[in-house]
């Protein structure tokens, strides 16, 4: 965005990058939900899914959308009107605020941040906060027990999610999500920078583990006890209908999107491709049309990691909550501690 | 150690079983039919709905008791008809005047089709007769009549059954 400074005024570049960050929110979300929650999963269930709405069912997404728009908005009686009514929104600022750190391209990006993806785990954990104020003004047990386990969980996946993300930042020796995507591209193997050197090679055990913890972080199935239907109707969000509820689907999904964009920069290389290639030597060398191709390799990525949470979402039924909280604290946190404290070792070492 | 290796195992043995069906589906098609272009042909002993032989009744009342959820509705009144010989008494006969099955009730338990001794129900296939209103579920003789055409010719029996 910064390379239209010289040209765009203040107020013209504020708009863009909201513009941007609806853009970069909501397309994952729609593409996630119609491409993978309609389709891949209606397939792998040997059904065709939404066929009606527009060619192979495409404006079901829209369909839905107009249906819940026209929904009553429904407040319980004995529930706290405003923290009711302002819960999803804060699930959904969270995506907001996170997409914000995340980089593009070169020079598309909407916040330089030195200390990026510090920011980005802080801002990711105030979703528990929107769903544990929605748990509770619900003024239902079930919500109330859904919101609790959720904190729960989100707590628990947070600190392997953390953990896993410190090997990356130890090794690229920086916390600015900029500098991580060109460490990775300018990264040799051996001395073969043909490749780059993509964090998931040298970081395998911390790529799974924070795929592990994202998956956890969405509460999407094996991680799904917080909604579990068959005894917590819908867990935080039973009192939800409407738009409200529209907004916490969203959240579901965007987050999804947004988490898949930071394990791709983290991991596999974010926007970049190896600059060798093109004989770069640094950030400041990188064509200007990485700005456009640099997106459509982050959707790629993006598109790539979410198939693989849709498809573990779709083929494995849930842990039961004491295997949820064993899982995190006996088995998930000590091998990420271990693979910091290793990271760390050989950082030093070579 | 070894459970825990069989464990693993079957975690890629599941993801492993939704791809395939993933490639199947794409590769020859889903299972399913896209119900309102494409339609599966019932079983022909599909309990779809039931026809009225109307000639056969003689207002016995014995399926409206049988039936558990009261759903049928008969009435008829006593007339009489010309006798069967020349020169003979007229015969008194019950004449159906009203023979009605609220399918907004029914169960599609059929006790109804068995318990009549005059074969005056049968069962057809036919199962779309769905109405926007729950009072037009309420068929009357005129309607029953029109789903015995529906009716199918009943099956062979099987080899050494008895016909009754």
């Amino acid at each position: 965005m910064n390379l239209l400074a010289t040209e765009i005024p203040y107020w013209g570049q504020s708009l863009l990058r909201v513009l941007g960050g609806l853009v970069a929110v909501l397309l994952p979300a729609g593409t996630i939900v119609y491409l993978f929650l309609f389709k891949m999963m209606s397939f792998m269930q040997s059904r065709l899914g939404p066929m009606e709405a527009g060619p192979y069912g495409s404006l079901q997404l829209v369909a839905e959308v107009g249906k819940w728009m026209q929904k009553e908005d429904l407040v319980p009686e004995e529930a706290d009107h405003r923290i009711f009514k302002m819960a999803p929104l804060v699930v959904l600022l969270s995506t907001f605020l996170l997409v914000v750190v995340i980089p593009f391209g070169p020079d598309a990006w909407f916040t330089n941040f030195s200390v990026g993806i510090f920011y980005g785990l802080a801002v990711a954990s105030v979703s528990v906060l929107g769903i544990l104020i929605a748990g509770w003004a619900s003024a239902n047990k079930y919500s109330l027990l859904g919101g609790l386990r959720a904190a729960g969980q989100l707590i628990a996946y947070e600190l392997p999610m953390v953990l896993a993300t410190l090997g990356v930042v130890i090794q690229a020796g920086s916390m600015n999500l900029q500098e991580i995507v060109v460490t990775q591209n300018t990264g040799e193997i051996f001395g073969f920078g043909g490749l780059g050197n993509p964090f998931i090679l040298t970081q395998f055990i911390g790529f799974l583990i924070f795929m592990i913890a994202v998956q956890a972080e969405l509460t999407q199935a094996p991680f799904d006890m917080p909604i579990a239907e068959s005894e917590l109707v819908s867990g935080y969000m039973t009192e939800y209908s409407g738009f409200r509820f529209l907004i916490f689907f969203i959240a579901e999904f965007a987050t999804a999107g947004v988490f898949a964009l930071i394990a791709s920069v983290l991991f596999l290389g974010g926007w970049g491709i190896p600059f060798e290639w093109f004989g770069w030597d640094s950030v400041d060398d990188v064509d200007n049309w990485m700005n456009l191709v640099g997106p459509l390799i982050m959707f790629t990525k993006m598109l790539l990691l979410t198939f693989i949470i849709m498809w573990v979402r779709f083929s494995y039924p849930r842990f039961r909550e004491d295997q949820l909280q064993t899982f995190a604290w006996k088995f998930l946190i000590p091998v990420a501690l271990a693979n910091t404290a290793i990271t760390a070792i050989l950082k030093v070492a070579f | 150690m070894a459970t825990e290796k069989t464990k693993s195992g079957g975690l890629f043995k599941g993801l492993g079983i939704t791809l395939g069906i993933l490639g199947h589906t794409i590769k020859d098609g889903a299972n399913t039919v896209q119900y309102p272009h494409e339609k599966e042909t019932p079983p022909i002993r599909a309990r779809g709905v039931i026809g009225l032989h109307e000639e056969n009744c003689t207002a016995c009342m014995l399926c409206v008791r049988s039936c558990p959820d009261w759903c049928i509705y008969i009435e008829g009144h006593k007339q009489l008809a010309p006798p069967r010989r020349a020169g003979g008494k007229p015969r008194q006969v019950n004449h159906l005047d009203r023979f009605d099955i609220d399918y907004a009730l029914c169960m599609y338990c059929g006790i109804c089709v068995e318990v009549c001794p005059f074969d005056a129900l049968f069962w057809s296939p036919e199962y779309e007769y769905s109405e926007p209103k729950i009072a037009d579920l309420l068929h009357d003789k005129n309607k029953l009549g029109e789903w015995m055409e529906t009716v199918p010719e009943a099956p062979e029996l099987e080899a050494g059954a008895q016909k009754k």
